[in-house]
This record gives C-alpha cells, structure tokens and sequence, in this order.
C-alpha cells in the first residue's frame, strides 16, 4: 500500500510563536520542529505499511528550503521518502493557495492513502484535509481515533460535538488522524543514521505545474488587516516543583481562596 | 451583501452556536439566509425565522441525513452559484470545519476559521480571531467573495429578532465522491453518576496520567476537595476514562470555581471548554505547555509527586 502523509514545519512552542508585525506573516526564523500532531499520521502510516506487508510512505511537505531539517525526523522513523515544495513565490499561501499546491504534489503519488495530523500547531485550521479531498475528488474522514484498514475499504471511528461515528469510505481516501489513535514511535539511532541518505526531492511550483499566480499572496483569498495583544488575563503564579515541593504552596492557596 | 449561515442540528434540535452566528449574521446583513440540511428537518425552518432568517433554505432528503461533509459541500455550492451569496458562516464544529475546507476548495473562497467576532467596517466584513493560542489577537479580513467564516463555538448567543423565514425547498444535486463515505454507526453515551457541569470543583486528567490508573489520584484528591473528576479528548478517545466527563469542544464546557489540570497540555479546543473557570489551576512537567499561559497557577512538575502530597494535605486539614 502507498501512503502519502502531509507534514509541516512548525515554529517550536518553547521558542515564542509570533507573527512579524511589518510581514503580517508567522516569524520562522526561531526554532522549529515538525508539527507533533503529524507524527501520529507518520506512526498510522508506517503501522499500516507492515500490516500490509509492503508499500511506501512518502512525506509530502510545503514550506522553506531548511523545512527538510524537521521532516527528516519522519523518515528516522521510518518513512521511506520525502518531497517539500519550496518556492519564494508559495510563501504567505493561505488554504485556498496551500491546497492548490499540495493537492498537485499529492495527486503525482497516486496514493492508496492521503494521511494528514489533526491540526497545525501554528495555525489550529483544522481544515487542510477537506480542501484537498475536494480538489483530488476523494472521500474524507477527519479526527479519526480508530481505523481499521482492508478489502480496499477503510472503517474509522471518531469522536464529534454530539458522540462518536463509526464511517467507512473505500481506498483511495483522505484522512485525518487524532492525537489518540497511536503512541508515535521515537527514531532509533539507525533510523535517524539513515535517514540523511534517503530520497528528499525538493519541488519548485514549475516543478508541479503550478502558476506562482496560484500561490502565495496571489493565490490566497484571505487577508491579515491588523495584530493586537490579547486581553490581559492577569498573572500566573508560577511554581516550579521538585518532589511534590509546591504543594505547600499549592495549598496555602487553595485555603487562601477557601476552596478548602 | 447577502450572507448564508449553516444550521447545524441533532434531531429536532438546531444547534445553539448556529443559531448565535445566525442572529450575529442578521444584525450586520438584512438580508441573510439560513440553510438546514438533512432528513426530516423541515419543521425546523420556523425556529431559523425567529433567529433572523430571511429566507430559509431546506434540504430535506434521505441521500444527505447523516452529518457528512461532502454532500454538504455540493448543496452550498449549488446556492452559492444560483444566489451569489457574499458571506458563507458557519458555528465551528467537527462537521462545519470539514464542510467549509471543502467549499474553500471547490469555489476558491477564503476561509477564515476560529472567528470570535464579526464587524462591519465600512461595508468590509472583518473577522476578529486570536491566534497562536490565544496570545495575539488578529484582524482578518477577504480579498474575494464568497467570504467563508467559521465562528469559534460559544463566541454568539442567540437572540430573538424575527424575520420572514420565507421556506425554499432545494433537492440535493451530489458529486460521484462525495457520497462515498458512509456513516455506518451514530453512538451517544450518556453520563451515570452526577455531571461535571455541576461540580464548583473539577479535577482533570490527560494523557501526563500515562495510564488509566493514574485517574485513581485524580480521584481520590477530587474526592478529598469535594469535586469532581473530568478528562480531555485524549484520554477518552484512548479509552482510559469516560467520554460524559470529557470537557472541551466535543466535550461539555464546564465553568467551576476551581480547574485543576493535572497532564492536560491545554490545546485550543479543550481551552473553549473551560476557560470560564474562575481559577485554574496546572500541573504540568512542560513549562511550555499552552495551559501554563493561561493558567493562575502554573506548576511545573511531575504530576506523579504534586498531586498525592496535595491531596494529603486536604485530607490532613480536613481531619
Ligand atoms: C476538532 C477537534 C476537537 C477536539 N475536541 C476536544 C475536546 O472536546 N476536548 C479535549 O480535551 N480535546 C479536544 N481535542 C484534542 C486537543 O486538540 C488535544 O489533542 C487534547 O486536548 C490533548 O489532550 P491531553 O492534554 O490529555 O494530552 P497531551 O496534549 O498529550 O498533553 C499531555 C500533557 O501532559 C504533560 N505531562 C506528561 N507527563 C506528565 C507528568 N508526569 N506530570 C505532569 N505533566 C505531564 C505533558 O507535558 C503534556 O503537556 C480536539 C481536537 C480537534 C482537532
Ligand atoms: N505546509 C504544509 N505542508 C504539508 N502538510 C501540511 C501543511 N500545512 C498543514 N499540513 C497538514 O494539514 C494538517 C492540518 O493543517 P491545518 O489545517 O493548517 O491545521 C496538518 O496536521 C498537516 O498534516
């Protein structure tokens, strides 16, 4: 079975996500990790590529040159191959842009599976994976918990605002994993020695056959007018713990309060 | 401007949130319209009119009764290609995300997600979202029409402005592949026991637990505060406690005078279900994690140790 599973490179919590005030655009200069949400789908991937005794799992990504530092700790976990389109021209791409692009690197696959996490950190949408269904005119299945893949059909569990729904779609399809469905694997030394010499394709928009007018601020519909801080929310108490330490503290202020 | 907004409902009830974007929706365009889809929801259409509705689209049919996102999108299409709508709005949920991704796609519309508020600003629609875990607030806006919203659950309520509600019946037209998946199983469960919406104290659990056994500290501390246990999606869809004590979007929104978080890293969508606690409480071993920004106090560590010294404590002054 051949999986394609969409990953992108996210600022890294710890380093102060911001947005640059003079781009309007996320700042990427920090630190930055593969989304954590996205190893989920890496895991499923390489679970069911055993399962099914043979296939790939092919990393499809979008974002800048270096991008490719955060992928690559996919493939030491075992994906056999990646491809990140990196053009100036796809920077600033909102969903509208960023689906046009993906959904012309995914389709060149020809996958059995499309497998993405279930949200960027960085951008909380939640909503990639229905837009490149519709532009690849397969069946989607989100938040999925549960799956369950054979006889060329899929059956996947999930939960909504009013239960779960058990769905089934048949193969090729479109899925979007949720954080409960594995445990991600951690890359083992030989994966992570490996994973240097393994086929990273790196994809201009020509590449795809994608017009630059079709990407980047040109292609996107949507706009950022202005940036404010939040309202204040008051202070944090902040109480670092060594061996259960802070819970004098903890409850000096719970009596305090009179919850106790 | 004309504006459509999506009602989503359960049975003969129409969601709430829906019905907020709804009036929010009729207070900025006069000429707004409600769209309700499914199997038998045609005697819904009255409760739309109440809520401002103009006109009231209804797609009553058997081909889209179950709460699938594809067929949804070739139906709104279909009334945004006849009727020229400017603005599409939807209450977000797990069906709405999926249902505007896709019209996103299909008609090359912006979409803008995660929508606290609306505003008109010199006849230019502007959406208000905060951003990157609620640490910045963003003013977005649309280059094109259709505008595509989706309105973060709990921003509107419903208020009462009544309209014409004037009924128009639509059969449904769908694409070869949006009929392919297929709802085979709807399952609800229904809490025992007292709910953690009443509880003024709620002890919650996430995947720090590391097992579900480490809900039996949760319990016994909740139990010493006099609260109640509850749970993120995490470790309910992981089976490790019950889904009726979920809190977040797919859970309840909970509002207790105390939250005490112990292994919950405080992602967006259980943060809309909570954040109306009067004091929160974390423990967590990641300094970073975004429940530790919005937190009034931040414990940083192991909930293994903080949590049985803590309960001690309760227990000892309690006598
Ligand atoms: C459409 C949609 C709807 C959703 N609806 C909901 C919802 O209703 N409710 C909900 O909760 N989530 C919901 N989610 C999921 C949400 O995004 C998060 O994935 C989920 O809340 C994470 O649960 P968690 O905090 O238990 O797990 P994690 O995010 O894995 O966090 C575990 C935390 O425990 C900490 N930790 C680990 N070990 C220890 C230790 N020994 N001591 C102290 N701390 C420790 C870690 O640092 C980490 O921060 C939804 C997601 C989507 C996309
Ligand atoms: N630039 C990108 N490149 C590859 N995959 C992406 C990109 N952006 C988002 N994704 C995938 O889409 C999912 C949802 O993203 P979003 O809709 O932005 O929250 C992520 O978990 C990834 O699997």
């Amino acid at each position: 079975m051949k999986i394609a599973v969409c990953v992108k490179e996210v600022p890294e919590a710890g380093s102060g996500r911001r947005i640059d005030p003079a781009t309007k655009r996320l700042d990427r200069s920090g630190e930055r990790a593969i989304n954590a949400y996205d190893l989920n789908a890496v895991e499923e991937a390489l679970r069911l590529k055993d399962a099914d005794g043979g296939g790939e799992v092919v990393l499809i990504s979008m974002g800048q040159d270096k991008a490719l530092e955060s992928v690559r700790k996919a493939l030491a976990m075992g994906a056999d191959r990646a491809v990140l389109i990196s053009d100036e021209a796809a920077a600033g791409s909102d969903l509208v842009a960023t689906s046009k692009v993906l959904a012309a690197a995914i389709k060149r696959e020809e996958a059995d599976l499309v497998l993405f996490g279930q949200a960027a950190e960085d951008s909380d949408g939640a909503v990639l994976w229905s837009a490149i269904a519709e532009r690849l005119q397969l069946p989607v299945v989100s938040q999925v918990s549960e799956l369950e893949v054979a006889g060329g059909s899929i059956t996947a569990k999930r939960q909504t605002e009013f239960g779960y729904d058990t769905i089934t779609s048949p193969l090729p399809a479109v899925l979007a994993v949720s954080d409960a469905l594995n445990e991600p694997r951690y890359p083992s030394l030989k994966g992570i020695m490996s994973a240097k010499k393994k086929p990273q394709d790196v994809n201009s928009l020509a590449d795809l056959g994608v017009d630059a007018s079709d990407a980047g601020e040109s292609g996107s519909r949507t706009k950022v007018l202005d940036l404010s801080p939040p309202p204040s929310r008051g202070d944090t108490l902040v109480l670092e713990d060594e061996g259960g330490s802070s819970a004098e503290q903890l409850m000096a202020f719970l009596v305090e309060r009179k919850f106790v | 401007m004309s504006t459509l907004v999506f009602l989503e409902h359960r049975g003969d009830a129409i969601q709430k949130g829906s019905l907020g974007v709804l009036s929010k929706a009729a207070s900025l365009d006069s000429d707004t319209s409600a769209l309700l889809i499914g199997s038998g929801v045609a005697g819904l259409a009255e409760q739309a009119a109440k809520y401002g509705a103009a006109k009231v689209f209804v797609v009553d049919d058997a081909s889209v009764e179950k709460p699938l996102p594809q067929p949804r999108v070739d139906v709104i299409a279909a009334l945004v290609g006849q009727h020229g709508f400017d603005n599409v709005l939807f209450q977000g949920s797990v069906l709405a995300a999926d249902i505007a991704g896709g019209l996103s796609a299909r008609l090359d519309a912006g979409l803008n997600w995660g929508l606290g508020d609306l505003v008109m600003d010199g006849g230019e629609l502007i959406g208000k979202r905060s951003a990157l875990g609620d640490t910045i607030l963003v003013d977005v806006a649309w280059t094109s029409t259709p505008r595509l919203g989706l309105i973060r659950p709990g921003s509107f309520e419903p208020t009462e402005s009544p309209a014409a509600g004037a009924v128009e019946n639509v059969s449904p037209q769908l694409q070869d592949f949006s009929s392919k998946a297929q709802i085979t199983l709807q399952t609800t469960e229904e809490s025992s026991g007292p709910s953690i919406e009443e509880a003024d104290i709620l002890v919650c659990g996430g995947r720090g637990l590391g097992a579900p056994e480490g809900f039996g500290q949760l319990e016994a501390l909740a139990s010493a505060l006099g609260g109640a246990v509850a749970s993120t999606r995490a470790v309910v869809d992981s089976g490790w406690y019950p889904y009726p004590t979920q809190i977040g979007q797919t859970g309840k929104t909970v509002a207790p005078k105390l939250y005490i978080g112990a292994g919950v890293s405080g992602a967006i969508q259980h943060k809309v279900g909570m954040q109306s606690s009067q004091v929160i409480v974390a423990i967590n071993k990641d300094a970073n994690a975004p429940i530790m920004t919005f937190a009034d106090v931040a414990i940083v560590g192991d909930l293994n140790n903080v949590v049985p010294a803590l309960t001690k404590l309760v227990q000892e002054r309690k006598g």
